[in-house]
């Protein structure tokens, strides 16, 4: 009886993670299924030409680089943040501090916080400062997004650091700031994983850049210009009712998600170069 | 020489306290000031009608929140009681029974599917469960149903969390001491027995933490829902009926209503409400899994 239900389980579980597996490819593969046909040279090499909203000529060049600038803006941002805080609250305060740790709870909970919320809060925010839809908006909410996600990823790795390089650095005479220049060095594949994370994060998220990038069919020359970004634009052509239009938000979501695949096995490269995998 | 290198300490150390305590502040000024975005409407109506309300004219200055909230409640619990079953025996699957090799592929799976983007999930949504709801589904219980439901924004929000569900019910169950486990093992329990009477037992808090964690997820997931549930303000009646979750009604309403004070100050009230609901669910789990962890470390 207890072999009996022993099998029966160990076959329920195994179904299980199929289904799981079976969807992932199910979605990643109706995206292209759908999106192949549409996609063309001219989608990644183009902006939207006159009659790009009819089903006419023209591409999505405006939302990628819009995207790209946007994730690179809001990545310098959270690096200058995120680099010295992580160094911070691991090797200047003594292991386990409580500061440490309430840091971290902060930004467990800014981790949580959904993206919807840091939209409508940058929105605030720019409203308050005077600064209209604009690249600036855009990189500063995404900043926001972004920042807890590159702070604990790139803090777990930092915590698995083994304490001897420190003490050793130490011991020599080095100063923490010192000290830190050193570490830096050997987390640098942590940090690379960590950055790859919160591109991936930042350039899918559409409720962020809603309100604060805006949206336009041009590429942006200047801060204080509206950007286009990829997820939106997908998401107004599928709204379209034009089929060629939806068609193309098919073939935008194929780029989307090819960034995204490339983003995360990069990630997993540089991770796997630091950590025994995990799971 | 020497002075400069403790100067550049000195200041570095400076620096860095105030990116520490920058951090923490930076919760803090986000909860007030949406707080006081949304204190005009709570003056005006008072907050338990604003809660208790079903009634949504913008225009004429009614803002009752109940539907949204009950959307946003249905839509999640949806979500949850469909991605618990698959999170928790995949994560019993890779913890006690998978090889090395299979858990090492499944890695990059789980990871995948919480790396791609809410609105990807979100047209993946349109082309196949909204019309897979609308065409086979619906048909066998209700009259009509265009396919934007409840129900489709559950399951789409399942396919979402399931994946963080799973990493952080591996890394509960990898907190179980093996000596447990093994005790079990040597006194003839099969593995299924000693999963069922100790892992679970003793992982129990750890997966209900992991539980609230995803329902506060769950609560603020805005694209991928938006663009599958139809968008009515209305309190559902059924899985078929569609429905409008909260954060949906910011990202739809929030550029048009610069010009009603009453709305804008409506929708931050929305916001807020989120705000307060995640950071508290987010807070209880995320400190409950760090005592589970911390008892891992010492044991």
């Amino acid at each position: 009886m207890k072999q009996f239900e022993e099998k029966v389980f160990r076959i329920i579980m195994i179904g299980a993670a199929l289904i799981i597996l079976g969807v992932l490819i199910y979605i990643v593969g109706t995206i292209f299924f759908k999106g192949l046909p549409s996609l063309t040279w001219d989608m990644i090499t183009k902006v939207p030409g006159g009659g790009f909203y009819l089903g006419k000529e023209g591409g999505v060049l405006n939302a990628i680089v819009g995207s790209v600038y946007i994730i690179f803006g809001a990545l310098a941002l959270s690096l200058i943040i995120s680099v010295p805080l992580v160094m911070y609250i691991n090797f200047y305060l003594p292991g386990g501090s409580l500061f440490s740790n309430i840091v971290r709870f902060c930004l467990d909970i800014l981790y949580g916080v959904p993206s919807i919320v840091y939209g409508a809060f940058g929105f605030a925010l720019m409203v308050y400062l005077g600064i209209r839809a604009s690249l600036t908006g855009g990189i500063i909410t995404v900043a926001m997004l972004i920042m807890p996600i590159m702070m604990r990823s790139f803090d777990e790795v930092a915590r698995l650091l083994s304490r001897d390089l420190p003490d050793a650095l130490l011991s020599l005479g080095a100063t923490r700031y010192e000290m830190v220049k050193v570490i830096l060095k050997q987390l640098m594949p942590g940090l690379i994983t960590a950055v790859l994370l919160a591109i991936g994060r930042g350039i899918g998220d559409a409720a962020t850049v809603l309100f604060t990038a805006g949206y336009t069919d041009n590429i942006p020359t200047s801060l204080s210009q509206p950007a286009a970004t990829l997820p939106l634009s997908i998401f107004f052509q599928l709204g379209s009712p034009v089929e060629e239009v939806q068609n193309r938000a098919y073939a935008s979501a194929i780029i989307l998600t090819m960034i995204i695949l490339i983003l995360s096995f990069s990630a997993r490269y540089f991770s796997s170069k630091f950590l025994k995998t995990r799971i | 020489m020497r002075k400069l290198r403790i100067v550049k300490d000195k200041t570095a150390r400076l620096l860095m306290l105030g990116f520490a305590i920058f951090t923490i502040m930076f919760l803090i000024v986000i909860g007030l000031s949406l707080f006081f975005k949304a204190l005009p409407i709570m003056r005006e109506k008072n907050l338990w009608f604003l809660l208790t309300s079903s009634s949504w004219k913008p225009f004429k200055g009614d803002f009752g929140f109940l539907p949204f909230i009950v959307s946003t409640i249905y839509v999640s619990l949806i979500a949850i009681f469909i991605a618990l079953p698959f999170s928790i025996l995949t994560s019993i699957y890779l913890n006690s029974y998978a090889s090395k090799r299979i858990r090492r592929f499944f890695e990059p799976v789980v990871d995948l599917l919480s790396g791609i983007p809410p609105v990807i999930y979100g047209v993946w949504g349109t082309l196949t469960i909204v019309p897979l709801i609308s065409n086979k589904i619906a048909p066998r219980f209700v009259e009509f149903s265009t396919g934007y439901t409840v129900l489709a924004g559950g399951i789409v929000l399942a396919v979402m969390i399931i994946p963080l569900l799973i990493s952080i019910m591996v890394e509960v169950f990898r907190s179980i001491p093996v000596v447990m486990t093994d005790a079990s093992l040597s006194l003839g329990a099969t593995k299924w027995q000693t999963v069922k009477k100790v892992i679970l037992r003793k992982s129990f808090p750890g997966i209900i933490a992991a539980t609230v964690l995803a329902l506060s997820r769950a609560f603020g997931e805005t694209m991928a829902v938006l663009m599958v549930c139809g968008n009515i303000p209305q309190i559902p009646k059924s899985f078929f009926d569609a429905c409008y979750p909260l954060p949906a009604l910011i990202a739809n309403n929030y550029g048009e209503m610069l010009s009603m004070p009453s709305y804008e100050s409506a929708l931050m009230f929305a916001a807020f409400l989120l705000f307060v609901i995640v950071v508290l669910f987010n807070g209880a789990s995320r400190f409950t899994l760090n005592q589970i962890e911390k008892r891992y470390q010492f044991s």
